[in-house]
């Protein structure tokens, strides 16, 4: 494209948004003549002036209809299989909503780990994937003999499995002595031996306790990722995980930080800020959208997201989340638990300006939203 | 004289009362728990006393001396012989006794910190709310509570309990609201704040009721039974129970009775005026009836989905609305209701008489209520109501004069809004144009039912009648069902063909052929009058025909359904079909692309004439189905046998291989769940590759023409009816053993065969074997368990929703912004675009492009 045209396209900055300046200039070849661009330009502009929302449109409700009306169509089956090799993955209604109330744990967390080159070719996709891949002791071990009698838990490992993570029955002590205190360790070839030091016949108990214990000490690999799965994606091979722990996963020198991610909000919050849980937001919310096959546009799902993270913090649309932000106590009173509202209002003596939607119902006056909103002067004769 | 000082409630102020404030306020003071004399007059101090307000026709309220339904209600008050705990107050008192000195009164931390810590809570009170505040409060005490001694006076504290629902104790001795009232006196107002109460306009002892208020009498209305018998309000009953109690109270006091009596009364009191506050506390036992049913008292009045709150405030009922089934009708216009007369005699338009219509609504008076279109009543100049009957009929319109406003039947041309339930989306609320018409039910265009989601198997909706001119606009202007052919949800049509209208096109513009006569006979029956754009031919194509409903400067390239080009050069379509994608609902292209250059009334208009050109073309047409339909050719079904049978056998296979332990694992799953997928898989793509088959057929049918234009039915649901149902699926698996290690006790244990797990082979018109049958229940019964549990669960996502962002508006610079002006969003969707009026979500910059360019060329 010549330089003049790009500047005419340009000179439009102010008053067309980004996305729309770029499309342009995609999509006009070179063998455009200026004139012309400058009125495609001129008609794009007033495209756009006239397809610009207004003031007063309340923009809300019409996302929250967007969102909830197709709510009925979501399958609530949690399960999904789509292709043959893929993991199972909370979708559908339970999906949405468990993002929208932003819960602590969600159900299935997952994460997909873009690799820098060399790692993401196949030859050594493998080689990282059970890197990664959280092995605990209780795998390892085929056997567990508990003698009460002299206070000491035997177990037996499984030799061929430790050959094929390349570990040894010392490597496994050294393990165990950095977890277990108040135990002195003896082992053989095969098997380790712990004695409670000074035990009692009352201290039986410690020993089941030990024995949970030692099945989830953590041999090999990164916290909380329980299943890893190279697959291919495009060009890459990238791993899809089951279990979530971008901390560590971020911090390897292998992963490319840039495309990783995780479909846990809350850790994506804590790790990377409230930008990238907004974005995150959208985009699980979106993925789940469109792999039901609706059609909702983004906008309404940007505001959703907007709204959970307009304080500065994930907070869910829920009783305790966006609802309790409100500065109107009617308004908070008819969504859930009105008597507390009220109750904590009348105590602190709150003032309800009814600046919002509910309270002016209630009162019989007009909503402050669309031809609501104005006000009319004139002058009295 | 019509009310006409406009008040506004600028703010809402919650507060408590106090002792004194109740006294003030009050207009009587109620000492007697008898409610009528014998003549079944009020009492004069009783708890229906007349200065409380009126519920009996004719009486006159003696506080504001107004009648029935214009008296409001005034409060009055009791003195409780002992003060009683509010309920609702209990934790609040508790926190405030243990955190404050029992001797001075003061909050236990030390004075010179208190000022870091009022500064830490108050961020904690915006940042959360004033519970995890006095949360808080407590931490912090329990930090300097080791010592035991008031930092003030040094005197030691004992530890505080509470017995719930409302008993405090010191250590082991009970605190009486009596003491727990002095303690709370000693409270200093400075200290409040620290626990997030407000200062000026509270006070803690305040919680404690001396004096208690009794609710008007109008919010607690006696019912007269057919007996002639009173029936009280629950409130009414209890508020009985506690003036009684607290007379006896009195009396015992005053009697000088022992103590273990008066103690008893005083328990019995707080029960009374707990249960009156809230009958659903958990350690209490709910106050009920004779017959054993629970009171409902005002937290239950509030509370809840039926409570005063969601039902009565946020939710009102209206006058001149009306509801019956609905039908279709084809003929009526995109914009307009079909109006049973009979209703049309009961709704109203008020209208006012001026010097241009005088004669036109005299007219209407002298038909009256009876006689089509009549008016029901007149509003005279001082406001007064006045019936229209045969006998008033002639003296009103004697009177009549400009200022009155007569109530007038609807007429065709009015405005209704008209609404279906559930209302999820803004156009289940659409305006239309009222056309009054014979029958029982509301008629409407089928082209609207999507955005309603309505159907006509039994459907019901409403219909309200606005009542003044601004509201009328407003519903005109905003809400007129052509308004919101495109939807805010993705910028695309909600209203489109349906049905037969898409079939009809379709093959009109695919393969028929007309004479002149007759294709000027067709589109004279859809409303054409203009024919001068018909070509001057003998023979016109169907295309030539749908071209003349069409634009003369309508451009357009898109695609039909089956991915051919649709191209419109001025107004004639040159190629491609009309069908779903082009004229349907929630694609239809074409359409938009008509709203987006001539606008919503023009757009309405195309898509009546579409729609009915579409029925007019099958009408002479005919169009019909049967179970010859589903008929295969002879080497279709002998090739979808093979490959039902070819999959089958590679299932098999599968299995064999399976028990060699020669299957290899799928990463990340087990051999015998790869064995399942990849079942699955085979069976899956054996239906699909079937479905092809049949559909690819040469055969004509009725079936697949409607298939293939989108009308109704898809591929799938002719491959399960003529060639294979398929595999049914429960959860995404196969279906599993519900007997020990078998599906049904007809097969052998342990069989993993496509048959045993609810493959279908049959199709539904060769008919199911009884086994096949019961899979395919089941997979029906899962689905139908499936939606009866998603539908509550979305409903409230959807509520949750509306509730958050009910108050999210664009301001006038642009941005979004709560009810309190937080700003949400900088710029709406990151660009300013209103989604209803785009396409899609996008400005189409190629399209634009290309009509620039086109046009010079």
């Amino acid at each position: 494209m010549k330089a003049e045209h790009e500047e005419l396209i340009d000179s439009y900055k102010d008053k067309l948004p980004l996305l729309v300046i770029n499309e342009l200039k995609d999509n006009i070849s070179a063998s455009i003549s200026k004139s012309d661009i400058s009125k495609i330009m001129e008609v794009v502009s007033s495209a756009y002036s006239s397809a610009k929302i207004n003031p007063g449109e309340c923009v809300g409700l019409v996302s929250a209809e967007s969102i909830g009306e197709p709510g009925t169509q979501m399958t609530l089956n949690t399960f999904h299989f789509a292709g043959v090799a893929e993991m199972n993955v909370t979708t559908g209604l339970p999906r949405i909503i468990e993002i929208f109330d932003a819960r602590k744990e969600i159900k299935t967390p997952m994460m997909e780990i873009f690799l820098l080159d060399p790692h993401n070719k196949l030859e050594n996709i493998k080689n990282f994937a059970t890197k990664i891949k959280e092995t605990v002791l209780g795998e390892l071990v085929s056997e567990y003999s508990l003698n009460i009698f002299e206070h000491t838990l035997t177990i037996k490992l499984n030799k061929m499995l430790l050959d094929d993570f390349r570990l040894s029955v010392n490597d496994m002590v050294k393990i165990i002595k950095t977890k277990v205190k108040g135990f002195t360790l003896q082992n053989n070839e095969e098997e380790i031996t712990l004695l409670q030091k000074g035990g009692k016949p009352e201290d039986v108990k410690n020993l089941y306790n030990l024995k949970e214990k030692i099945k989830s000490i953590k041999v090999l690999g990164v916290k909380g990722i329980k299943q890893v799965l190279p697959v291919r994606r495009d060009d890459d091979y990238i791993i899809l995980t089951s279990g979530s722990n971008l901390k560590d996963i971020l911090s390897m020198p292998e992963v490319d930080a840039t495309r990783t991610f995780s479909n846990d909000i809350l850790e994506i919050y804590n790790m990377l800020g409230i930008e990238a849980a907004r974005q995150a937001i959208i985009n699980e919310v979106y993925r789940v959208i469109e792999a039901q096959g609706l059609n909702i546009d983004i906008r309404h799902v940007m505001l959703v997201a907007d709204i959970m993270c307009a304080s500065g913090a994930v907070k869910g649309i829920t009783r305790y989340g966006v609802v309790k932000e409100k500065a109107s106590v009617l308004a908070r009173a008819s969504f859930e638990t009105p008597i507390r509202h009220l109750i904590n209002a009348a105590l602190a003596g709150e003032v309800d300006n009814l600046t919002s939607v509910v309270e002016n119902v209630m009162i019989n006056q007009p909503v402050p939203l669309g031809t609501g909103l104005p006000g009319l002067v004139t002058k009295m004769k | 004289m019509i009310n006409s000082v406009h008040k506004k409630i600028n703010s809402i102020v919650f507060s408590i009362f106090s002792p004194k404030q109740i006294i003030d306020s009050v207009s009587a003071k109620i000492v007697t728990p008898e409610l009528y004399d014998r003549e079944g007059y009020p009492v004069d101090g009783g708890l229906m006393d007349l200065r409380l307000g009126v519920i009996d026709p004719g009486l006159r309220c003696k506080t504001c001396n107004q009648k029935l339904k214009e008296c409001p209600g005034h409060f009055g008050y009791i003195e409780l012989a002992r003060p009683v705990i509010h309920i609702k107050f209990v934790r609040q008192i508790l926190d405030l006794l243990r955190s404050t000195c029992r001797s001075c009164g003061r909050v236990l931390i030390p004075d010179e910190k208190v000022k870091r810590y009022v500064s830490m809570l108050n961020k904690i009170s915006d940042d959360e709310d004033a519970e995890e505040r006095r949360k808080k409060v407590k931490e912090i005490i329990s930090k300097y509570k080791a010592k035991d001694k008031c930092p003030h006076c040094n005197s030691k504290q004992e530890k505080i309990k509470i017995e719930k629902p409302y008993n405090y104790y010191e250590g082991d001795v009970r605190l009486s609201p009596i003491e727990v009232r002095a303690r709370l006196e000693k409270v200093h107002e400075e200290d409040l704040v620290i626990f997030g109460f407000s200062s000026s306009n509270f006070r803690p002892e305040w919680m404690i009721i001396t004096i208690m208020q009794i609710p008007p009498v109008t919010m607690r209305p006696s019912i007269t039974l057919e007996s002639g018998e009173r029936s009280e309000d629950d409130l009414t009953h209890k508020l009985g129970d506690i003036v009684r109690i607290n007379q006896r109270l009195f009396e015992n006091i005053n009697a000088g009775a022992p103590e273990v009596i008066i103690e008893d009364l005083w328990d019995l009191l707080q029960y009374h005026i707990t249960t009156f506050f809230d009958n659903e506390v958990s350690q209490l036992p709910p106050a009920r009836h004779r017959g054993g049913q629970p009171l409902k008292t005002l937290t239950e009045r509030i509370k809840s989905k039926e409570g005063r709150i969601r039902h009565n405030l946020a939710g009102k009922r209206t006058d001149f609305s009306a509801r019956t089934v609905i039908s279709p009708d084809p003929l009526i216009g995109l914009n307009e209701v079909g109006v049973p007369q009979s209703m049309a005699m009961h709704l109203t338009v008020p209208e006012r008489v001026t010097e241009w219509n005088k004669e036109y609504l005299r007219k209407k008076i002298e038909n009256g209520p009876k006689k089509y279109p009549g008016a029901n009543y007149v509003i005279k100049s001082d406001g007064r109501r006045k019936t229209i009957t045969d006998e008033t009929k002639e003296e009103i319109l004697g009177e009549l004069e400009e200022g009155y406003v007569v109530d007038r039947h609807l007429v065709d041309g009015d405005i209704a809004l008209f609404n279906r339930q559930p209302s999820l989306h803004r156009m289940s609320m659409m305006c239309h144009i009222v056309k009054v018409l014979p029958g029982k039910t509301f008629r409407l265009n089928p082209a609207v039912c999507n955005p309603y989601n309505a159907d006509f198997d039994g459907d019901e909706m409403n219909l309200h009648i606005p009542q003044n001119e601004e509201a009328r606009a407003e519903a005109k202007i905003l809400m007129l069902v052509e308004t919101q052919i495109i939807s805010p949800r993705y910028g695309l049509s909600v209203v489109g063909c349906i049905h037969d209208a898409i079939t009809g096109n379709y093959l009109l513009t695919k393969e028929l052929v007309f004479t002149r006569n007759e294709a000027a006979d067709l589109l004279y029956g859809c409303g054409v009058e203009d024919l001068s754009s018909l070509p001057d031919k003998d023979r016109i194509d169907g295309k030539e025909v749908f071209s003349v409903l069409l634009p003369n400067d309508f451009n357009f390239v898109g695609k039909d359904k089956s991915g051919n080009q649709v191209k419109i050069v001025n107004g004639l379509l040159k190629s491609g079909l009309m069908d779903k994608s082009n004229l349907g609902q929630e694609s239809g292209l074409m359409l938009r692309n008509i709203f987006e250059k001539y606008g919503p009334a023009y757009t309405a208009d195309i898509l009546g004439k579409i729609s009915k050109l579409g029925i007019a073309v099958l009408a002479r047409r005919g169009f019909s189905i049967g179970i010859g339909d589903l008929d295969l050719q002879n080497e279709v079904s002998e090739e979808i046998s093979a490959i039902v049978k070819k999959a089958e056998t590679e299932a098999h296979k599968l299995i064999d291989s399976f028990y060699a332990g020669n299957l290899e694992a799928l990463p990340g799953r087990t051999i015998a769940e790869t064995l399942e997928l990849r079942i699955l898989e085979a069976l899956n793509r054996a239906r699909n590759k079937s479905g092809d088959v049949a559909i690819r057929q040469t055969k004509e049918s009725s079936a697949l023409t409607m298939a293939k234009c989108g009308s109704r039915g898809n591929p799938l649901n002719i491959a399960q009816m003529t060639a294979v149902v398929g595999q049914q699926a429960l959860r995404g698996k196969r279906i599993e053993a519900g007997f020990n290690g078998r599906t049904l006790s007809y097969f052998k244990k342990g069989d993993l065969s496509p048959k045993a797990r609810g493959f279908i082979k049959n199709n539904f018109k060769s008919g199911l074997t009884p086994n096949e049958f019961f899979f395919g229940a089941m997979t029906g019964r899962d689905a139908l368990m499936d939606t009866a549990l998603r539908t509550p669960k979305s409903g409230y996502l959807y509520r949750r929703l509306s509730n958050a962002m009910q108050d999210l508006k664009v301001a006038y610079d642009g941005s979004v912004r709560d009810a309190s002006g937080r700003v949400v969003q900088f710029t709406y969707g990151e660009d300013n675009l209103d989604v209803s009026k785009t396409k899609n979500g996008v400005i189409d910059v190629k399209e634009i492009i290309q009509q620039t360019i086109g046009e010079k060329k």
